[in-house]
């Protein structure tokens, strides 16, 4: 197996020492299959214990390695050594408060999900004994949204979170057009705040930078775009005679 | 140990040019200038023809087809096409997705209807307008 020496760049931050952030360079004999992930876990382990990072599962799934990698916000476990230079630049993901080294403030977003009320909510209960038949043609409707691991990369590669954080941001709003489109929900009426607000859907300019960067492919643009066109629709179908307010 | 999250700086003024994906942004959305451009023109146009002076109405026609004019309504025509009309069809299909059963209809069918639709609607303004 090929190795190479990485020069990796780490921003550092101790709450307790450091008024601001100042970069660290470690020399890492890295695989050429690694991701840069295992570059840091070998700093971990072999040069610097200090080191604070968020991963769990190594697998694009947990959605906690997301960090800026050359100024992109990627999962450091999908991102591989072997596609990078020799120098890389990691920092903690853009737009979040840093707590410690890589590791940002997630409060923001955690408040935001639970606004959006990302379940399915039923007015009427279910049939006695029976659950809620979907056909899979609905269920091909949202599933892309399912796929979102909370990675948060779409909120460090949004120009308009970044500007404004009232803005409810990428992630969340895509989960929030996932259960209003879900057949078996009943609950967009109360998830209008979300969808409808300054701070909602209308907020966002469409850059697409979110969709870019996605490493699940969800493409929360393509969900915001899609909640403004059924904003508007719903705006001027109540003015009509007849519609409902 | 006590918590002191540290907030990075965002430039207000500046924060576009962190990436080429924020300045090809702004390239299209700089276009709104030239609409308002246009918008002025065109509202230019009207009180010309409100004057009542067949005159003045040909003097400012004849401004626009010359030299300079031209190749700015040029220019211009070309940098709409490439920063606004691409960049919004080729969006199109992310706001318009057509579900047909369990398939999506691919985005190229989206974006090639775009683009039929706009010939057609080019054809009937320049019919409307005794070009063709």
């Amino acid at each position: 197996m090929s190795e190479r020496l990485l020069k990796i760049e780490v921003l550092r931050y101790d709450p307790e020492q450091d008024s601001e952030p100042h970069f660290q360079s470690y020399e890492v004999p890295c695989q050429n299959d690694w991701a840069i992930l295992d570059g840091l876990n070998y700093i971990k382990e072999n040069l610097d214990t200090t080191l604070a990072f968020r991963w769990s599962c190594h697998m694009m799934v947990c959605g906690s390695c997301g960090m800026m990698v050359n100024g992109e916000p990627v999962l450091t476990c999908k991102t591989f050594v072997r596609d990078l230079p020799d120098k890389v630049r990691i920092e903690p993901l853009e737009n979040f408060p840093i707590e410690r080294d890589l590791v940002v403030v997630l409060d923001d977003v955690m408040e935001k999900l639970q606004r959006a009320k990302p379940y399915i909510i039923r007015k009427d209960p279910p049939p006695e004994g029976k659950e809620h038949i979907q056909p899979r043609s609905a269920l091909y409707k949202f599933k892309q949204y399912t796929m979102c691991v909370n990675c948060m990369c779409c909120y460090a590669a949004c120009p308009q979170y970044a500007l404004d954080k009232e803005f409810i941001g990428p992630a969340v709003l895509a989960l929030a057009h996932r259960y209003n489109i879900d057949s078996r929900d009943q609950g967009k009426s109360e998830r209008l705040d979300i969808l409808a607000d300054h701070d909602g859907v209308w907020n966002c300019s469409f850059v697409g930078a979110c969709s870019e960067v996605c490493p699940k492919s969800v493409d929360p643009a393509a969900a915001l775009q899609q909640m403004k066109l059924d904003g508007a629709k719903a705006y001027w179908l109540q003015k009509l005679p007849g519609g409902k307010s | 140990m006590s918590r002191n999250p540290y907030v990075r700086p965002v430039s207000k003024t500046t924060w576009y040019m962190r990436n080429g994906r924020y300045r090809k942004y702004m390239l299209r959305e700089v276009t709104c200038l030239l609409v308002g451009f246009y918008s002025f023109l065109a509202i230019f146009a009207l009180a010309v023809l409100a004057g009542g002076s067949e005159e003045a109405w040909n003097a400012f026609l004849a401004a626009q087809q010359n030299g300079f004019w031209v190749s700015f309504h040029a220019a211009v025509l070309i940098y709409y096409l490439v920063y606004m009309t691409f960049d919004w069809f080729k969006l199109a299909p992310k706001a318009m997705p057509v579900q047909l059963g369990e398939q999506k209809l691919p985005d190229l069918v989206i974006v090639v209807a775009h683009y039929v639709a706009w010939v057609i609607v080019t054809l009937v303004v320049f019919w409307l307008a005794g070009v063709v």
